[in-house]
């Protein structure tokens, strides 16, 4: 997924002169996750650049670029370091084509690694998607394969409105499935690291189906797209899975369609319970399927705590928590 | 175990720590005397090199360059030498500003609009400032920079239906009043959340500087407003690029009730912040409009030359409350205004062109007047496009335009809901008046 990031930035660096990628150490160095390797070299370090540790000043200024006419990329190393920008987000990004009637826009990608499964504890791991999906005017957008990874961040830095790219780390290197103690195998085995070269994107606002399936529909996105489908073909359950892929526009109908299909609902995410974006998504499927539901809508998510070090697999929405869910949906 | 901290002295030998919370000097009731208040000799600071090193610049930070004098003369280096056409047209800008300010804040006291801020007492800032920038030279304001709009010839009418929130709104009626925005006249959108523009500034200047445009930034920001994290980021940003950027720091004494103290200025001057980052410091008399607009020149010279960014403090006094929801009277001393010792900048620059014999009084009052009549004309018009809450603002459908570029499903479903709602809210209203979908 790494590399799909990067030929994805690539790309766009290539194709528009006025897209600028910058943030903390993606310049010389090429990011702490090498997702901006070779980029400074090969375009220049006014297009590709270092920043100050500074997350308000780095969505600050690429609000500043988006008013001049360019088209940011600005990185924020961990998401779990993306609160510092978030009056920049909220209050500016947000708003700006809104409170000036469209003489301003904010074109502008914000992308983030994010999720755990990495050890990575408290301050490494978070998934703050919610926090961005309850602002009006941002889209979040997070892919779940390479494949997706650079169609959609193609498509998010063409977007004229300010999208949050959340990156799952967990995925960079190879798909996660959640058993923690088997081990992880790199993405060439996997149908979807198949990566076209140059320039194709995904549209924002369209979910992807993982597999096909009558016995119940699991929504997921980034990791928990690998783990839940993991899950339920280890218990040899045939699942409507639906990959959201943008959280902000969502997919309504593909929804839709597949709960009404199945009756039965399933939420996976690893972001914290209350007030996650599987609340919006369990009371959309309730007000918009609710004579179809055979069963109530089910959330696996993380616990309401912090994001903790030692205890990171009791933590994490994995298989057996994934695996009760659906034994409970499917007895109803 | 115990989960509070024992309230008792710790009861060792080491002296008692004492938490310093700042007070105005004045409170109401008190007499105000600003005779401490050490203000340099109109002409007496040096005008150095805009390439100058801001090492070289301490006593910039630290005094005060002033231009009139007393006898209402131009003194010194920092005489920006302008023609008396020039002048006039920047007095003009001055008091049309005044007379606005005037005009809107009674029409928000008779209900034609919820809230209106004035900048009495810091026209200069704005007027002088941007009079010395290109007209393309891009700006991002504060609330209280209606001067800039003003001299770069932003019709009034547009102010005024903004202040409105009319169906004439330019920003249909989303903004708060007073938070213009004008991409044809290079002025930013106002935000209400203080200091964000810095950073934003700083960006502008570094796409126009990664392009090589020849073009500028300049933002204003009050002092109360530079103790937020965005003004650092945007120094910080601003030096390390070297952007070509002006920070324009209002220091007008008051941040609301809170004065100036409170952002720090009790032991150091927020022009000499500028030295801590590396960028270029000015300190300037913010009443004296042809410093104001030497300074604002010499930091435009410097960043179109690119030698960098230029902090500079406008060294004034806010001699109205904050806004129509405020009164200043319940945390300051009301004679504060009639004893600031840098005087009113309207007079200040008025008695200059008396001075050098190019105005007279009869002349001011009969601009003064043309001010205020076309103001009174103009506010007459917008209000044939409404007034706030008045039926005649923008079709319901707008509310949920312009979040995204495209209408989302969700926002489309909710339209359709405001519109429904419409019906049973204002059975009798008719569609063409505006509130139709």
């Amino acid at each position: 997924m790494i590399e799909a990031i990067n030929e994805a930035l690539d790309v766009m660096l290539g194709r528009d002169d006025d897209v600028i990628v910058m943030g903390e150490d993606v310049g010389y160095f090429g990011g702490v996750f090498r997702c901006t390797a070779g980029l400074q070299e090969k375009h220049g370090k006014t297009r590709v650049f270092d920043t100050p540790i500074s997350e308000c000043g780095i969505i600050g200024v690429a609000v500043g670029m988006g008013a001049y006419g360019l088209r940011p990329v600005p990185e924020i190393q961990f998401a779990d370091y993306i609160y510092p920008g978030l009056d920049q987000l909220i209050s500016e990004a947000a708003r700006l084509r809104y409170r000036s009637a469209t003489e301003y826009i904010a074109p502008m990608t914000v992308r983030s690694p994010f999720g755990g499964g990495i050890f990575g504890g408290q301050t490494h791991s978070q998934s703050p998607e919610s926090l961005f999906t309850h602002v009006a005017g941002l889209k979040t957008v997070i892919p779940a394969t390479p494949y997706d990874a650079k169609g959609l961040l193609i498509a998010a830095i063409e977007d004229n409105d300010p999208v949050i790219f959340f990156e799952p780390k967990r995925i960079y290197n190879g798909p996660f499935t959640g058993y923690y103690d088997s081990p992880v195998e790199p993405w060439k085995k996997h149908p979807d690291s198949e990566v076209p070269e140059g320039y194709y994107k995904i549209p924002l606002g369209k979910a992807r189906h993982v597999s096909e399936g009558e016995e119940l529909t699991v929504l997921a996105y980034g990791t928990m797209v690998h783990v839940a489908e993991a899950v339920c073909k280890k218990k040899g359950v045939e699942a409507d899975i639906l990959d959201l892929r943008t959280l902000v526009p969502l997919d309504i109908e593909a929804i839709e369609e597949s709960v009404k299909k199945t009756g039965k609902c399933l939420i996976v995410h690893e972001a914290t319970r209350t007030s996650g974006f599987g609340a919006e998504l369990s009371a959309l499927v309730t007000e918009r399927c609710f004579y179809h539901l055979e069963a109530p809508v089910e959330r696996v998510t993380g616990f309401d705590t912090p994001y903790p070090h030692s205890l990171e697999w009791a933590y994490f929405p994995g298989p057996v928590r994934i695996g009760e869910a659906i034994d409970k949906i499917l007895s109803d | 175990m115990a989960d509070k901290a024992d309230p008792k002295p710790s009861g060792d030998n080491r002296p008692a720590l004492a938490l310093h919370v700042p007070e105005p000097k004045f409170r109401p009731g008190d007499q105000a005397d600003f005779s401490d208040i050490d203000i340099s000799e109109p002409g007496a600071q040096p005008r150095p090199d805009e390439a100058t090193k801001p090492e070289d610049m301490k006593e910039l930070a630290y005094g005060l360059v002033r231009v009139l004098g007393d006898d209402n003369k131009a003194h010194g280096p920092w005489d920006p030498k302008l023609d008396p056409e020039t002048l006039r047209t920047m007095l003009g800008h001055m008091a049309m500003v005044r007379a606005f300010d005037e005009r809107m804040f009674r029409g928000q006291r008779q209900g034609k609009t919820s809230f209106y801020m004035k900048c009495t007492g810091e026209e200069a800032t704005s007027v002088a400032a941007s009079m010395a920038l290109a007209s393309d030279d891009m700006v991002f304001p504060s609330y209280r920079q209606q001067g800039i709009l003003i001299a770069r010839g932003y019709p009034l009418i547009e102010m005024i239906n903004q202040i409105y929130s009319n169906k004439g709104d330019k920003l249909k009626g989303r903004q708060l009043p007073i938070m213009y925005s004008s991409r044809e006249h290079s002025f930013f959108s106002i935000s209400g959340n203080l200091a964000t523009q810095t950073p934003q500034a700083v960006g502008w200047a570094m796409a126009s500087a990664s392009k090589g445009d020849s073009r500028i930034a300049a933002t204003w920001v009050g002092e109360g407003s530079t103790a937020e994290g965005d003004f650092h980021s945007a120094c910080t940003f601003a030096t390390v690029y070297n952007a070509p950027v002006i920070l324009n720091v209002i220091n007008n004494q008051w941040a609301i009730s809170s004065f100036s103290g409170f952002a720090g200025a009790e032991r150091t001057t927020f022009a000499a912040r500028a030295l801590g980052y590396g960028l270029a410091g000015l300190r300037v008399d913010g009443n004296d409009a042809l410093a104001c607009y030497a300074a604002q020149q010499w930091a435009a010279n410097r960043a179109r030359a690119n030698q960098g960014p230029t902090l500079i403090e406008y060294f004034t006094y806010r001699a109205e409350g904050h806004s129509t929801s405020d009164d200043p009277s319940g945390y300051r001393s009301a004679q504060e205004r009639e004893e600031w010792p840098l005087g009113d900048p309207v007079t200040r620059l008025k008695d200059h062109l008396i001075a050098i014999g190019e105005w007279d009084e009869d002349r001011q009052a009969a601009m003064d007047k043309a001010c205020a009549e076309e103001v009174k004309a103009t506010t007459k018009e917008a209000e044939k496009n409404g007034i706030l809450g008045h039926g005649l603002h923008h079709p319901f459908h707008t509310m949920f335009e312009d979040v995204f570029e495209e209408l989302p499903w969700h926002l489309e479903e909710q339209a359709e809901q405001a519109t429904r709602e419409r019906k049973i809210k204002w059975p009798d209203q008719h569609p063409m008046d505006g509130a139709g979908k």
